[in-house]
């Protein structure tokens, strides 16, 4: 039922916005998207099958926040490369690790207004020291961080990326 | 006979090369001598973990003004010093951000942070951000709990002060004092090392 919702978000957020070729551009439009109302919050369990998927995609894990700065200036590399390598059979997931009261103050008004496509996910699971290590064990639990893999391969970075950078270490998946 | 050996040589060869590059750049393990340093208080003072004659060991934060996660924790590191400072273990914060990026922790910031908080304990601010990549800390808040040995100050515990940053009162574990409580004790520490989310050091 879920996945409706976002199919409808897809359409709408897409109708709107066809001619825009530079996602880099997006904040600046003035475009103003109504509001989204849901969001899709997932504990750790929930998450974890979305993280380990053995079909023909390659998947980019984001885990960013709002109040993350180096998150937010490179949200729209990822959001770029979900639009560039959408054919590619790639695709990007932003798992936001927002804080439950900023939900609706926060998130769901900085998803609208950047009009991001990516899919997102809001993970809400306090017990992290368990679920980092799961997500990868070197990970020290800093954002931003990422997720890179397919049904052969897996990379995580705890990093930020230039647009450039990241399409490298994509395209390491694509061969 | 002959494979066996040169595969004996081999696992050799790649044990040793393990080995050495486990701890490379990434900090400190536990076990290891923290480094001591001379950095500026909020006060204007310079302190040094050698200037506290009397501790058993130290709560080292790395935490700053500007990250969510910080300032949800700032309560609990002020309730931290008063509940173990007496006990011998005191806090003392240190600021490993680079000001000139992130503005909103720059001394001045600082100062009146700790001010308005309250801040019962030294609040320092790595200068040239020389302390914290030695320590191995990547975000903010990350807590190093030192024991003083007569080899030094001996890391205890890597982590997170508790596992529930957004509610203090539906925090099951709590690491930190956990930690301070069995070094007082003589007992072992149960997790030496835990994880958290954290705003990455801005350099």
């Amino acid at each position: 039922m879920k996945y409706v919702f976002i199919i409808v978000l897809f359409s709408v957020f897409s109708c709107k916005n066809e001619k825009k070729d530079s996602p880099l551009a997006l904040a600046d439009t003035g475009i103003i998207s109504s509001q989204i109302t849901q969001l899709e919050v997932y504990d750790f369990n929930k998450l974890e099958p979305y993280l380990n998927k053995k079909d023909d995609k390659t998947y980019v894990i984001n885990f960013w926040a709002t109040w993350c700065a180096p998150c937010v200036k490179e949200l729209p590399y990822y959001e770029k490369l979900n639009a560039a390598y959408s054919k590619q059979n790639v695709e990007v997931i932003l798992v936001s690790l927002d804080f439950p009261r900023q939900y609706d103050s926060k998130l769901k008004p900085f998803i609208s207004k950047k009009n991001i496509k990516s899919k997102v996910i809001a993970l809400n699971d306090v017990d992290s020291n368990r679920w980092i290590p799961l997500v990868n064990e070197e990970w020290t639990g800093a954002i931003p961080a990422t997720l890179i893999y397919n049904k052969d391969k897996r990379q995580f970075y705890e990093q930020s990326f230039e647009y450039e950078a990241l399409e490298t270490q994509l395209k390491q998946f694509l061969k | 006979m002959k494979t066996l050996k040169t595969l004996l040589t081999l696992i050799a060869i790649f044990s040793l090369t393990s080995f050495t590059s486990i701890n490379g750049d990434k900090g400190y393990e536990i076990g290891d001598i923290a480094t001591d340093f001379k950095l500026q208080n909020v006060d204007g003072k310079i302190i040094s973990l050698s200037d506290y004659k009397d501790a058993k060991g130290f709560i080292v934060i790395f935490t700053c003004n500007t990250c969510p996660y910080a300032k949800a924790y700032e309560d609990r590191i002020i309730k931290l010093d008063k509940k173990y400072a007496d006990k011998g273990y005191p806090v003392i914060a240190i600021m490993p951000n680079n000001p000139n990026v992130q503005p909103g922790d720059n001394m001045d910031a600082m100062k009146s942070n700790a001010k308005k908080k309250g801040f019962t304990f030294p609040y320092l601010m790595d200068e040239g951000q020389k302390i914290y990549p030695q320590y191995g800390a990547t975000k903010t808040p990350h807590i190093y709990v030192l024991q003083k040995t007569k080899k030094g100050n001996e890391v205890k515990y890597i982590g997170a002060i508790d596992d529930n940053f957004q509610d203090e009162n539906a925090v099951n574990t709590r690491y930190v004092e956990n930690a301070v409580d069995a070094l007082l004790t003589g007992k072992e520490i149960k997790d030496t090392k835990t994880k958290a989310i954290g705003c990455s050091i801005k350099v």
